[in-house]
């Protein structure tokens, strides 16, 4: 698979460890949502690291994608994504990379998607492509974050919500949540999948990307509400991965 | 050739360890899988090895356990760029368990439990390159690797050892299996750099 360039157009600030990157891909052959690049950063001696990041835009006809990149304190490419990259450096990278962990806008199924953290970022490619599309498959998003202000997407999720119902939109916080939510802070439990994600007789495709750990224990609990494994897909993440 | 991001210099390991292209090292054992862990009590597990038509070997928990065992000691390679070296296991050559099979196929597919699918040439399953591993660095192998047992294909990219695994089908012609066809490279040398469909 081959090395392109891109150049970075656009840089905007998530959250205080999160950044989301623009960049213009001359030779973009188009994505499908939920797909991920490799980017490779070259020191000046010629040592090189390679690390794989998520697409967070929808696909679309333009030369662009957006990657959203969390800083991990021992990482050693987030850092300089996060911090040191200005707009037009340019960027190697290769994809788009898998065809498992992705959503097509011919899929008309409910859609179950359940993030932890920038496990958000691929869910949120699936969001933006349903709504590009006009797709009416009826989405659910229940999002793990640790507080508040580690929230990704927060005001273009909450528009998508509002705005016609396709989105149902559920956060569970799992170390402070806002002082008047319903929810003591807590990891995602077998009551809150049963109440907020789909019932398992409609048949829901489920999405759950995040740390490893989060999503073994949240897989096996929409195992355990009925959802057939074979409609369970997952993407995973250590520390060390650093895949987004 | 490349593009230099000034500023840019990396955490590079300090032991002058020889990786294949692309890889970084972790001490941590991550985990990649495409949908739930399966579990499998050890009183409903088998493997089997048959040729897509008849069963050529089957074995229950019991009849696997009193198979020899052999303790290796291996390197891992991730297809998504991590490195494990000097990992130890306990499991059962699959020359052992191909011992009595008589074939002239070509290839194998790993089978799962959760139907996760890998090809192989059978060559590369045999003459000590590969085993059905049940102990992780003397411990019971964990679900989230692939216990009660996985394949253990170490010369290859990790998704070639196929966790959960519970046989293998002898083909007479390649196949691909899941990640396979779906963008990643048939064969899966690491030291070759083989990810994608594609790679050389």
């Amino acid at each position: 698979m081959m090395w392109r360039v891109g150049t970075v157009i656009a840089l905007h600030e998530e959250t205080a460890t999160a950044r989301t990157i623009t960049l213009e891909v001359s030779d973009w052959p188009g994505h499908v949502a939920g797909q991920h690049v490799d980017v490779r950063l070259m020191a000046s001696d010629g040592y090189s690291a390679v690390r794989s990041y998520s697409v967070a835009s929808a696909p679309n006809s333009e030369r662009r994608i957006e990657l959203t990149v969390e800083r991990l304190p021992d990482g050693e490419v987030s850092p300089y994504l996060t911090q040191q990259i200005a707009v037009s450096d340019r960027l190697e990278l290769r994809g788009p990379i898998g065809g498992w962990f992705v959503w097509h806008a011919q899929q008309t199924e409910p859609i179950q998607l359940v993030a932890g953290g920038s496990g958000i970022v691929p869910l949120m490619a699936m969001i933006r492509s349903g709504a590009l599309a006009g797709s009416t498959a009826p989405f659910r998003l229940l999002y793990s974050v640790r507080k508040p202000e580690a929230v990704l997407y927060r005001e273009e999720l909450q528009a998508l919500s509002d705005q016609d119902h396709s989105l149902g939109l559920t956060y569970a916080y799992t170390r402070i949540a806002p002082e008047d939510w319903p929810r003591p802070a807590g990891r995602i439990d077998a009551a809150l999948i049963a109440n907020t994600t789909w019932p398992s007789k409609l048949g829901p495709t489920c999405y759950v990307c995040g740390p490893t750990s989060f999503v073994e224990s949240t897989a096996g609990l929409l195992t355990a509400i009925g959802n057939n494994p074979d409609k369970i897909r997952t993407e995973r993440f250590g520390p060390t991965g650093e895949r987004q | 050739m490349g593009i230099v991001s000034l500023g840019f210099s990396g955490l590079r390991s300090a032991a002058d360890v020889k990786l294949p292209p692309g890889q970084y090292l972790t001490t941590d054992f991550p985990v990649l899988s495409a949908g739930p862990t399966p579990h499998v009590p050890l009183d409903r597990w088998e493997f089997v090895i048959d040729d897509g038509t008849n069963v050529l070997r089957r074995w229950d928990w019991k009849s696997f356990r009193d198979l020899p065992t052999e303790t290796f000691t291996v390197d891992l390679h991730c297809v998504t760029r991590w490195s494990k070296l000097g990992t130890s296991w306990e499991g059962v050559s699959l020359d052992t368990m191909l011992a009595d099979v008589k074939t002239d196929a070509s290839h194998a597919m790993a089978r799962s439990y959760g139907d996760y699918t890998t090809n192989l040439p059978l060559s590369d399953l045999m003459n000590k390159q590969a085993w059905i591993a049940f102990r992780f660095d003397n411990k019971d192998l964990a679900p989230e690797h692939g216990g009660p047992a996985r394949l253990l294909v170490p010369h290859l990219y990790l998704w070639k050892s196929a966790k959960w695994v519970r046989g293998i089908t002898l083909m007479h012609q390649d196949k691909p299996g899941f990640w396979e066809s779906l963008g990643y490279h048939i064969y899966g040398d690491p030291w070759r750099e083989q990810r994608y469909s594609g790679d050389e």
